[in-house]
């Protein structure tokens, strides 16, 4: 069975700062890792691996330094991985993101699961698994919290609002995945040093004949025309006294603003 | 075409340079210099710049005839035949939009034969067209069918604008049928408006789990549609007298479409109150100490008609299902009222439920995260304070 996994690399949430001064969020010196997410569709991807054999390649879109994120996916354990890089892909939104993809899947040919994280937490879209599953003409599973492969056929758990879904589907398909299916494992030792004396492949737009009109910030039919920082939340209010003084402070409050 | 530093204009500030993700910006000799191979053209840092010393131009092309395009749609999710509330905030919303543009407001409608009664309420709630599909194999929302029939009749019907609910049936939907009609998707939207000038749709929404909220456009293509969070815009006083046009729309199923199987639905009992609906959440986090505990935010949601929400750390221990879960690897929600009980504000948690209107924190440690974000904190033992207050809205609210 052979397992392609998209990934993104993306700053560290933890350590987003706003600078107080111009109002900006700081970036700088943010460490890049593995969207979380898509940790949990390598993971998925390594289960299925294991339990079925096959194969799982991992790609990523992104600028050169992304390699070190697949180079992070190698140290986990997967076969092979694909950095799609190129000046011309810059500025690419969703739509132009899953078209490459897409090119650079159709490219690697042999695929029976795609699986991305249901989204990146520095844009939250979680609109290029979809988009990718539709370049391909393929069935589409969003937010996973099961997967199981059997003679052929996907077996998977959603997790929707309020309620799962139990759901089967012939494969080739392409699933996205939730934080809950599972809990990626660590780098091994082994791992750690494969990745670093990986050599990580690198397709352009050439490489993977996309067409110039869809792909970067010309095949791009969104644009972000600002940019700005939310204003900041009216100072609250600890409140004091006792317990009981502080609990009926907080009614009467909460009373005034007519929430309860 | 590309990102371009304006050097007549840039003073040399260093301002742009740590707002870049990639850390492409150097300032050489007072002027910026953007690395173009680490660059990704992102657009944050030309919204940085005070001085519109950056910008990223984007050649014009024509792909559609916008023209053509007319009108503002609603997707109106159902389930299991009654339409979602989000479909009628997008209705409220939609009719002022549509009045700005001076053009017809619709919705999209699909389901089984149960959901044709649903009609006459999109109409009393601003709708002036319902386009309607129904067939057995739609009860359920599926992925295929429903973009093939909406697709179709949008290539049909044109119109500018379609707005879905950012709910998983939402994005789900949108960002297929965006794919396949190469349209712009805007996902997750917090605000729309109309530019005066350009008549273009501006939709703005969070990013980076709400530290930054980012403008977008789409110029060129058509149809304009975004993703809009549930709660976000207001229904309309329902009209029943309301006079609209239901248009039946052909419900070709494509056998192609029915790869994916529904073997079963199962609900989780233990969510009473969906929580992206929710106006009040009271949630718990790690400070509970255990599982049994929950009880004493259940207690307190069900006194003020709220939903049970929870942090991360508790639903890895087990302690609640993950339907609960608010947080960045969660729900995002913004209800009128977050009470966080016993939870310390991880930036993960943070990020789930900063846009709340009104939050309450209530935990032993004073340094707390939470603190910082809430309207009104307590610092306190929440087994004494949590049942106080329980007790205390039982009696004022009667």
């Amino acid at each position: 069975m052979n397992i392609i996994v998209c990934i993104k690399q993306v700053p560290g949430t933890t350590q987003v700062k706003i600078n107080p001064e111009t109002n900006t969020l700081v970036r700088e010196g943010v460490e890049a890792i593995i969207n979380p997410f898509d940790e949990n569709a390598i993971e998925a991807a390594l289960q299925l691996r294991d339990k079925n054999g096959g194969k799982v390649t991992v790609i990523t879109m992104g600028p050169p330094q992304a390699a070190n994120a697949l180079k992070d996916a190698i140290a986990l354990g997967v076969d092979e991985v694909v950095l799609i890089s190129d000046r011309a892909f810059a500025g690419s939104d969703t739509w132009a993101t899953s078209y490459t993809l897409a090119s650079a899947i159709k490219k690697i040919g042999q695929y029976d699961l795609i699986i991305c994280g249901k989204q990146a937490i520095d844009g939250d879209t979680a609109q290029v698994g979809p988009g990718v599953a539709e370049f391909l003409g393929l069935p589409q599973v969003t937010f996973a919290v099961g997967l199981e492969v059997a003679n052929g056929v996907l077996k998977v758990n959603r997790l929707l609002e309020e309620t799962n879904e139990m759901l089967e589907l012939d494969l080739p398909a392409l699933v996205t995945v939730v934080k809950h299916i599972n809990t990626p494992r660590m780098p091994s030792f082994k791992g750690k040093i494969k990745a670093k004396n990986a050599v990580v492949p690198q397709w352009g737009a050439k490489d993977i004949n996309a067409d110039d009109n869809k792909i970067g910030l010309k095949g791009s039919p969104t644009s972000v025309v600002k940019i700005f920082t939310p204003p900041p939340k009216g100072g609250g209010e600890i409140l004091k006294g006792s317990a009981d003084e502080m609990v009926d402070t907080l009614v009467k409050k909460l009373r005034d603003r007519k929430v309860c | 075409m590309g990102i371009r530093v304006l050097k007549d204009k840039c003073i040399g500030c260093k301002i742009c340079v740590p707002v870049c993700p990639t850390s492409a910006i150097t300032v050489v000799d007072k002027k910026a210099v953007i690395d173009l191979d680490k660059c990704t053209m992102c657009g944050a840092c030309p919204s940085s710049c005070k001085f519109k010393a950056i910008e990223i131009v984007k050649e014009d092309v024509q792909v559609v005839d916008k023209s053509q395009y007319k009108g503002i749609w609603v997707f109106a999710e159902q389930y299991e035949g009654d339409v979602h509330p989000v479909a009628l905030e997008l209705l409220g919303e939609g009719s002022k939009l549509a009045k700005e543009l001076g053009v017809e407001l619709c919705a999209v409608l699909l389901g089984d034969s149960s959901v044709e009664k649903e009609a006459k309420e999109l109409i009393a709630y601003g709708a002036d067209k319902v386009y309607l599909a129904t067939a057995p194999e739609l009860k359920n929302y599926t992925t295929l069918p429903y973009a093939s029939i909406i697709s179709d009749a949008i290539r049909q019907y044109k119109p500018e604008i379609v707005l879905f609910g950012a709910t998983t049936t939402g994005r789900d939907l949108a960002s297929r049928i965006a794919a396949r009609i190469n349209a712009g998707l805007t996902a997750d939207c917090t605000g729309l408006a109309i530019d005066k000038e350009t008549k273009l749709l501006q939709q703005t929404r969070p990013a980076f789990g709400g530290n930054i909220m980012a403008t977008i456009i789409c110029k060129n293509h058509r149809p304009q549609m975004s993703t809009v969070r549930p709660k976000v815009f207001k229904k309309s006083e329902p009209d029943h007298k309301r006079k609209g046009e239901v248009i039946k729309v052909p419900a070709k199923i494509d056998q192609k479409d029915l790869l994916v199987r529904i073997i079963d639905i199962i609900k989780d009992t233990s969510v009473k109150v969906n929580l992206a609906e929710a106006e009040i959440i009271v949630s718990g986090g790690r400070g509970l100490g255990e599982a049994s505990n929950f009880k004493l935010v259940e207690e307190l949601a069900a006194v003020i008609g709220g939903a049970v929400g929870a942090s991360r750390a508790t639903v890895d221990a087990g302690w609640i299902s993950s339907h609960h879960q608010v947080g960045q690897t969660g729900k995002t929600v913004c209800p009128k009222l977050y009470i966080a009980v016993g939870i310390s504000g991880a930036i993960q948690h943070l990020a789930g439920m900063q846009s709340s209107d009104i939050i309450v924190a209530i935990n032993r440690d004073p340094d707390a995260p939470i603190f910082k974000i809430a309207t009104y904190g307590i610092v306190g033992d929440l087994f004494e304070i949590v049942p106080k207050l329980t007790k205390k809205l039982k009696e004022v609210r009667g």
